[in-house]
């Protein structure tokens, strides 16, 4: 294995040392949402022990503390993700809610009766319901384009209903319920090339890779700081300046106007038209704690580990028989995604928990994704940098006991 | 290994796992009711045959965790011979079982359902135990839309 100081990150990180019925915690549900470092944890502690008031409103010492700290860490997103401005980082309370406010805003103003909005067959049901919600509400059409049984995107079949229909293209840049990487590069090429906007749900993709807007060219991007080691209750809609401003605003109250009167109101500028009411600040102030945390270890060095992490655990599985891999895409993120021959998910799930190993059983949100691979649910494990190749053979060991035990 | 889980997974459910009785579709049944939960996508199809008040018949199909199978299994063993209003109050008594935290298991009422008890230390299983006998309480009202344990 390559050098990534992985025991000096598991220090970092108080529950490691947690132990769950009697025996060390070994945590693979990251995809569902990870654990938090000290420092994320110690930023908010000491924002509300030091500099806690609420943001852009007030003269007084701590409002201005308070807000340069929220506003720093809008900052420390826009350099993450590198985006030109921080007017296209709207603070939102996750992948979820960015959703659904591209789909209330854009999409009320951009999609009409008739208009298509193209989807895959891999999507988390927050990147589907929005859309047939849109769809009741403007008699416009979701298409779904097909995966194949890698779980792979049928690029052919995506290109072939990118119509002069479609409006909007939404695809999930990383599949939770399968781990796959889509072709995003390609999919903006040719969405683009018909002049049709593409928003990437990355959700699943931020804690695993670096992420570049400006070179990806998407016009929106949206996740959720829960997966990326910060707190829950914070998440960010990256749109491109152009799209934004022409926007309708989501929703009225407090820092979206600039100006109010019982005739008339006048909206904010970006990004505060979209964020109406008081935020989460401390969950925002603890993103930009855990965005410096991850600078510092660096996102490639992350990946790399993760890649070493995943193919190991992938061999590994693979010689145990009974098992079989749900998602073998080329392009992978660090989820192993299994069902067991005559094993329940669920009785899987309850097994390793006896064991202190987490993992998630159930359909991950991704409901047509088990309708595909005719399965009621799948088992997953979902690595982030703190795990080791050592709790990887111990998931082993208690699978391959727990196949012996159902016998 | 997994020494904590005996009281959960007792040989009996293992049992009923591999090998579930009246697992099959009755053709002739009186009352078919589907259930499912949505949370670990379980689904069965529940048979009754009735004689006036009588179940004289139970059977499934379906798929789900070894806790649901057995659940649904030894219930359709149990309730055969017993009128309506007997299958409804082993219901009642099998619900107390596996929600009550304190209460005392009465074993003679739930007889071999006893080994179900376990469930009440896992709430996120509770439903897997439950889900049949929400299923045969509609099939009793005469219900036919689908069970939902959610
Ligand atoms: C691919 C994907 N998209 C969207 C979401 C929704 O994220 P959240 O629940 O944080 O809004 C998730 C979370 O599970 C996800 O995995």
């Amino acid at each position: 294995m390559t050098n990534f100081p992985v025991e000096k990150i598991r220090a970092d990180f108080p529950i490691l040392a947690e132990k769950i019925r009697n025996k060390p915690l070994i945590y693979l549900d990251n995809a569902a949402t990870c654990q938090k470092p000290k420092v994320v944890i110690d930023s908010i502690v000491h924002l509300y022990s030091h500099d806690y008031a609420n943001v852009h409103r007030g003269v007084h010492t701590l409002s201005v503390r308070s807000t340069d700290k929220f506003e720093g860490a809008r900052t420390k997103v826009k350099e993450f993700i590198n985006a030109s401005n921080e007017k296209e980082i709207i603070f939102v309370k996750g992948a979820t809610e960015a959703i659904n406010l591209i789909a209330q805003t854009y999409g009320k103003a951009n999609i009409k009766a008739g208009d298509e909005i193209l989807i895959t067959a891999m999507e988390h049901h927050s990147n589907i319901v929005p859309w047939q919600m849109l769809c009741e509400q403007t008699g416009a059409v979701l298409k779904v384009a097909p995966i194949n049984l890698q779980g792979e995107l049928i690029f052919a079949e995506f290109e072939k209903l990118l119509s002069d229909k479609t409006r909007l293209v939404a695809v999930v840049h990383m599949s939770n319920a399968l781990g796959t990487i889509n072709p995003v590069k390609k999919i903006i090429a040719s969405a683009h090339s018909k002049n049709i906007p593409v928003l990437l749900d990355g959700a699943q993709a931020i804690p695993h890779m670096k992420i570049d807007v400006q070179d990806l060219d998407c016009d929106f991007y949206v996740f959720s700081g829960h997966k990326l080691y910060a707190p829950a209750g914070v998440g960010i809609l990256y749109g491109k300046r152009a799209l934004l401003e022409a926007m309708p605003p989501y929703q009225g109250g407090g820092d979206m106007i600039r100006k109010v009167t019982f005739a008339e109101t006048e909206y904010n500028a970006l990004p505060y038209k979209f964020e109406a009411g008081t935020p989460s600040i401390a969950d925002v102030v603890g993103l930009g704690a855990a965005i410096d945390y991850l600078n510092e270890i660096g996102m490639d060095a992350l990946a790399a580990y993760e890649a070493e992490l995943l193919a190991y655990a992938t061999e590994q599985a693979k010689h145990i028989k009974g098992l079989r891999i749900i998602g073998e895409a080329a392009e992978k993120g660090a989820i192993l995604s299994f069902v067991l021959d005559k094993i329940h998910p669920h009785d899987i799930g309850t097994m390793l928990d006896s064991l202190g190993i987490a993992i998630r059983a159930g359909h991950h949100c991704a409901m047509p994704v088990m309708v595909f691979y005719q399965v009621p649910a799948t088992a997953r494990a979902s690595f982030a940098m703190y795990n080791t190749k050592q709790e990887i053979d111990s998931l082993m060991e208690g699978i391959r006991s727990l196949i012996e035990v159902f016998g | 290994m997994f020494d904590d889980l005996r009281d959960l997974y007792q040989e009996v459910i293992f049992d009923h796992n591999r090998n579930p009785r009246n697992f099959r579709v009755m053709d002739n049944a009186d009352r078919k009711v589907e259930g499912f939960n949505p949370l670990c996508g379980d689904r069965l199809t529940l048979y009754l045959k009735m004689e006036g008040e009588t179940i004289v018949d139970a059977s499934f199909q379906g798929s789900g965790c070894a806790i649901s199978t057995a659940s649904v299994s030894l219930m359709t063993e149990i309730v055969k011979g017993k009128t309506d209003q007997e299958a409804q109050d082993l219901f009642k008594i099998f619900h107390e079982m596996t929600t009550g935290k304190d209460e005392q298991i009465n074993l003679e009422a739930v007889g071999k359902l006893a080994v179900l008890a376990g469930v009440r230390e896992y709430p996120a299983r509770v439903k897997c135990a439950t889900l049949a006998w929400h299923t045969l309480d509609a099939a009793l009202k005469n219900e036919q839309n689908a069970v939902s344990t959610e």
